[in-house]
């Protein structure tokens, strides 16, 4: 077994006088895909800022690829949540592709051998080449995540994180984005942390689920962490997960919401 | 007033030779004043522009009533209202706020200055509407200097700051120091307005600034063609307003505004023509 791609080892977070979580220990495989669940404000987006070295521990460590976590690393890559580009914007596909290629050099913009090969490959591999050249605020949110993940592995990622990334789609194309991001893990060996409200749509991609819940977490199997006993003791209070017609359904979540999608995501202000 | 009065090319040629001062500050101003367009547009920064042209305005007129160096004045006063903007309006909903508040206030200032100055009256409200015709040999170095520090700057940051522009939240995750970039950018935006004050006047930077890339983004989306196209309406628009004016009588100003807005019409009509072709071809 070769190095986790992501090792947290006792990582705490302390946020205006609260603690968000504290002990947090989990290690991500190459190739394993990891969810991240929880209600809002547990601390779920700031767990990836701080993987992204955007935001400094209060305790423990985190290091990614043998690594102690930096900013700017292009070890990881970063899909965050969909906000759609308005009609206007002043960018084609495979220009939004293309910022996870160039958008990071100083220096005159002059493209180097290579790059336009680059693009072309990342639009083929998300299923993009179709509308390379068409305005981004015409495409649908699912063509512009399928962007999204294309900029994030332009790079080769070995740990690729995903905030939300399929909030605001609709259940085809939520199948649709999984599935891409599924087939990289398996084809790059890339790491998958999946920060998500909702299980059902990665279910079937999902190695291991990390619940973060009141301060506290769970990490297991989605057998193993989603079951009523498990969330009743993560809670503090009765929790009902109930399969239904191939659905996992969680009830009786006290003040959150787990399964509405959060538009209001400015990362300074939300900590969830 | 006849058409022989708005415009003569009697002496055209003479005339030419006395205007190579405004030329080349129109040459300079139009490229690079295009080219920093694209990314005030693309980060939404038009109504911030003319906050900093009114606190640019305030500046060069505080400098005219001490009798110090206008260029230097404006210069000050928009590099100070840049830093306000951009060190106070992180988020397009605070900033619009911040510019709606300085904005009054600097042009207020720079009316009062305007009022207590004793010296010749021409100079006052060119400061507002445009000087292009009286660019004196060390203005001129002044302004190619200001456009030539932009013009480097835009170029050192420049996919640094359209990923930031473009799409903010991967580029701070990809690890781009992205308040350091907006505070630079804001200074060379200071700068650029500073020069455009002075040639075109506090009222009408706009159409210098913001005007050329509007159109470019009307007909074009790609990363290449905006920004040309921007710079070529930018240069067309101040030398051709030049070139126009100097047949006549009229000021400066008003030819540079008119040519940019017909550009920016002309290219909605392309674009308007564009899109109804595809709508005829879906169907």
């Amino acid at each position: 077994m070769t190095d986790p791609v992501l090792r947290i080892s006792g990582a705490g977070l302390r946020l205006r006088g609260r603690d968000l979580w504290h002990g947090l220990d989990l290690a991500i495989a190459s190739g394993e895909f990891v969810a991240v669940l929880g209600p809002s404000g547990s601390g779920k987006t700031t767990l990836l800022r701080a993987i992204l070295g955007l935001q400094k521990l209060s305790a423990g460590s985190i290091r990614v690829d043998g690594r102690p976590v930096r900013r700017g690393n292009d070890r990881v890559g970063y899909i965050p949540q969909q906000r759609p580009f308005p009609l206007g914007t002043n960018m084609r596909a495979r220009d939004l592709i293309a910022l996870g290629v160039n958008g990071t050099r100083f220096g005159a913009p002059i493209p180097r051998r290579g790059d336009r090969a680059r693009v072309d490959a990342l639009l083929e591999a998300v299923g993009a080449a179709s509308y390379a050249d068409d305005p981004v605020g015409s495409l649908s949110g699912g063509e512009q995540q399928r962007l999204r993940i294309g900029q994030a592995l332009a790079d080769h990622p070995a740990l690729l994180l995903c905030d939300e990334p399929l909030s605001s789609l609709d259940l085809k194309n939520q199948r649709a984005v999984t599935s891409i991001i599924d087939e990289q893990r398996r084809s790059t060996g890339a790491g998958v942390m999946f920060v998500t409200h909702d299980i059902n749509p990665v279910l079937a991609s999902v190695d291991r689920i990390l619940y973060i819940a009141g301060g506290r977490f769970r990490l297991g199997t989605p057998d193993e962490v989603l079951r009523s006993d498990v969330l009743s003791e993560l809670y503090g209070a009765p929790i009902e997960v109930v399969r239904t017609a191939g659905r996992l359904l969680v009830a009786g979540i006290p003040e959150g919401e787990p399964h509405h999608p959060h538009h209001d995501h400015d990362h300074e202000e939300d900590a969830g | 007033m006849t058409w022989s009065d708005v415009f003569s090319f009697e002496d055209y040629g003479e005339l030419l030779v006395l205007m190579q001062n405004p030329l080349i500050a129109a040459i300079s101003l139009g490229l690079v004043g295009g080219l920093a367009g694209v990314f005030i547009m693309q980060r939404d920064m038009a109504f911030a522009v003319h906050g900093i042209s009114e606190l640019s305005f305030a500046g060069a007129a505080l400098a005219l009533l001490l009798g110090g160096s206008v260029v230097f004045g404006s210069l000050a006063g928009a590099i100070v209202a840049a830093l306000i903007i951009g060190l106070l309006g992180a988020r397009a909903r605070d900033r619009n706020s911040i510019v709606g508040v300085l904005m009054p206030f600097g042009l207020g200032l720079g009316i009062l200055f305007i009022s207590m100055y004793n010296g010749r009256s021409a100079n006052r409200f060119s400061l507002l509407t445009g000087q292009i015709v009286a660019v004196s040999d060390t203005d001129l170095a002044w302004l190619i200097g200001i456009c030539l520090v932009v013009l480097v700057g835009l170029i050192v940051l420049w996919n640094p700051l359209r990923f930031d522009s473009l799409d903010p939240q991967a580029a701070e995750a990809r690890g781009i120091p992205v308040q350091g970039l907006s505070i630079a950018f804001m200074l060379l935006l200071g700068a650029i307005v500073a020069a455009a004050v002075h040639i075109i006047g506090a009222l009408l930077v706009m159409a210098l600034l913001v005007t050329p890339a509007a159109a470019a983004m009307r007909v074009s989306h790609g990363p290449v063609a905006v920004p040309v196209l921007s710079a070529v309406f930018g240069l067309v628009s101040a030398v051709g307003g030049i070139l126009l004016a100097i047949a006549g009588t009229l000021p400066v100003s008003p030819y540079i505004t008119t040519i940019s807005f017909l550009i920016y019409l002309v290219c909605r009509v392309i674009a308007g023509s564009r899109t109804r072709a595809v709508h005829m071809r879906v169907k």
